[in-house]
């Protein structure tokens, strides 16, 4: 008898202790040692590497990061739930999400590359060679110049910041043919990879051996080009915030933006730094040369 | 006096603890059922909200065979057919149970009827191990080793309805192995008695008597199967390709409903057609779990009635 109230007992501190921990963290962005940053997959690594080393040297504070995709990142932070939205894509080109109310931090830059099998033996291809194969004009490798072999389509969710970016840049806007989908990079790569026959795009950083990297009318995906927009799929890593961030929030984007990130940790990662960007994009595609 | 009459009219401590053990356990209850109630609630008012507030044809949704909410289809439309998710869920969860209806009832006849004791001692902690697998380790399987196979054997790109009916096929084994092995067990004694003293073989006793006296319990483990089959996520998302095609064979690329799901919510905003259209798809998916609990309660009790008579 004894014994089970002090289970009864325990079980109730226990719930209590819960709730209360719930109720007194449930609000985390106004808590002035904790924000959170919730969205784009490709952005996760980044924003949860800089903020660890963040709250290494600003002792009591916390960077909460999680990931979800670009889509959650925008509407979180559209709905004032987060301090932080992480996207691959501009808010304006989201439907659904109203850009005047946020403000864009753009962090670091992404190239992305086509890839395809190793046996398709295509290392070149036009831009017009890559819309007709995205969107399903032409199905053999060897109209282009490879083996005679099926093209397998491979692209990324519907939605996905990295196959918007490939579609507005690489194929011009046009939507890419009803395909097979996969909702990550590396996934999309080990199936390149595998997969005779098999072309799809992922980000600098998911490039390796496994897979062949294609060039486009004769330019090579490297950082280098990408910096001058003689490879032009590429696309801005945003931070958005609300109209009016906390200092926490406001320091920490700084923080991202200073030389020691920009220079050690973006490139550690594999993505590029808008400070070495000899040109800037904005939402509508347009470029222009930074001054 | 007055102490023992005291001691009568006042509550026992026993039942006291009694009443608070009640309290508790319907408090446990009406969580749970309020849980479900407001996961109801609340698909259902996003599901239906594709065709109240973006006004989508309900017709429209269910035969169309584009799927890209954020775009027109070719009417002038969203383009949300979801026929291609149906088709393709409904398809891999009825060739999977299948395939493996014939397996389990045989791998089941062995565990109980054929070799009792070596069913108990090996068979069924095996057929447990594999319902313990995670889901991504089948798909990861399904990738590397099933899609291969199916590509050089079949043709195709090996993504497809066919390697996803082959994962679940593995996935839902145990699961219906080890219900129709419950069944079997189920069946009283004194009918296979009654057959082996009538002068009936062992296998006439098992296909004549204790597998017919099982039918029930063995369908309720199909259906068992098949609704796992049906909810199943990741492993399937890795092999069947997820293009939303409607698939003309059985090794191109296809969907299914829940692979759909997994991708495209993290890339759509609450409250957009987009997102309000996947929820449409959970709204098909939780009806349709709805609809095989129906079914097995259903036939549980037909079962009970016919084993009653």
């Amino acid at each position: 008898m004894k014994k089970s109230r002090v289970i009864q007992l325990l079980g109730l501190i226990v719930i209590v202790g819960l709730v209360s921990f719930g109720y007194t963290h449930r609000d985390q962005t106004s808590a002035s040692e904790s924000i959170t940053a919730v969205g784009s997959t490709a952005l996760q690594p980044l924003v949860e590497a800089a903020g660890e080393q963040y709250s290494n040297n600003h002792t009591g504070t916390f960077i909460n990061v999680q990931g979800g995709g670009s889509g959650t990142g925008l509407s979180q932070i559209q709905s004032g739930a987060v301090a932080i939205g992480n996207s691959d894509i501009f808010a304006e080109e989201q439907s659904g999400i109203d850009a005047s109310k946020l403000i864009d931090h753009r962090v670091a830059v992404v190239g992305i590359a086509p890839i395809v099998n190793k046996q398709v033996g295509v290392t070149n291809l036009s831009q017009q060679q890559l819309i007709k194969i995205f969107t399903g004009k032409v199905t053999n490798w060897r109209e282009v110049g490879g083996k005679n072999l099926p093209i397998t389509l491979i692209n990324r969710a519907q939605g996905s910041g990295t196959r918007k970016t490939f579609e507005s840049y690489a194929l011009k806007g046009q939507k890419s043919a009803d395909s097979q989908e996969q909702d990550s990079s590396g996934l999309a790569r080990s199936i390149v990879a595998s997969t005779p026959g098999a072309i799809s795009y992922v980000a600098f950083s998911y490039l390796d051996k496994s897979v062949q990297t294609v060039s486009v009318d004769g330019v090579k995906p490297t950082e280098m080009n990408v910096r001058k927009n003689q490879w032009y799929i590429w696309s801005y890593e945003h931070l958005y915030t609300g109209k009016h961030p906390s200092v926490l929030t406001q320091q920490f984007i700084d923080y991202i933006l200073s030389t020691a990130v920009q220079q050690k940790l973006i490139k550690q990662l594999g993505y590029i730094s808008v400070h070495d960007m000899q040109v800037q994009r904005n939402a509508t595609g347009k470029i222009s040369i930074v001054k | 006096m007055d102490k023992i009459r005291e001691s009568l009219l006042k509550k026992s401590v026993a039942s006291k603890i009694e009443r608070r053990g009640k309290a508790i356990s319907l408090l446990c209850l009406a969580l749970i059922v309020g849980i479900v109630f407001l996961i109801f609630y609340f698909v259902a008012s996003r599901g239906l909200a594709t065709f109240f507030q973006n006004h989508i044809n309900v017709w429209q949704f269910f035969s169309g065979t584009q799927w890209n909410p954020g775009t027109t289809g070719t009417n002038g439309q969203p383009a949300v057919g979801a026929l291609p998710m149906i088709v393709g869920s409904f398809l891999i969860t009825i060739l999977s149970a299948l395939i493996a209806t014939p397996f389990a009832i045989g791998t089941a006849v062995f565990m109980t009827e054929i070799s009792p004791r070596r069913g108990a001692r090996i068979l069924r902690p095996v057929t447990e191990l594999l319902v313990g697998i995670p889901s991504v380790v089948y798909g990861f399987i399904g990738l590397q080793v099933v899609v291969p196979f199916v590509r050089n054997t079949f043709g195709g790109s090996g993504y497809g309805i066919l390697s996803g009916t082959f994962v679940l096929f593995v996935m839902i084994l145990p699961t219906v192995t080890s219900m129709t092995a419950d069944a079997l067990n189920a069946v009283p004694r004194y009918y296979r008695e009654a057959s082996l003293a009538l002068g009936a073989t062992r296998w006439q006793t098992i296909y004549k008597v204790v597998l017919r006296a099982a039918v029930p319990g063995m369908l309720t483990a199909v259906v068992f199967g098949m609704a796992r089959a049906f909810g199943e996520a990741l492993a399937v998302q890795m092999v069947i390709g997820n293009a939303t095609l409607l698939p003309h064979n059985l090794v191109s690329p296809a969907a299914t409903l829940t692979s759909i799901l997994t991708m495209g919510i993290g890339n759509t905003v609450m409250g957009s057609l987009q997102n309000n259209a996947l929820w449409s798809l959970a709204m098909i998916l939780l009806l349709m779990s709805l609809f095989f609990n129906l079914v097995i309660r259903y036939i549980g009790r037909k079962g009970k009635l016919s084993h009653e008579r």
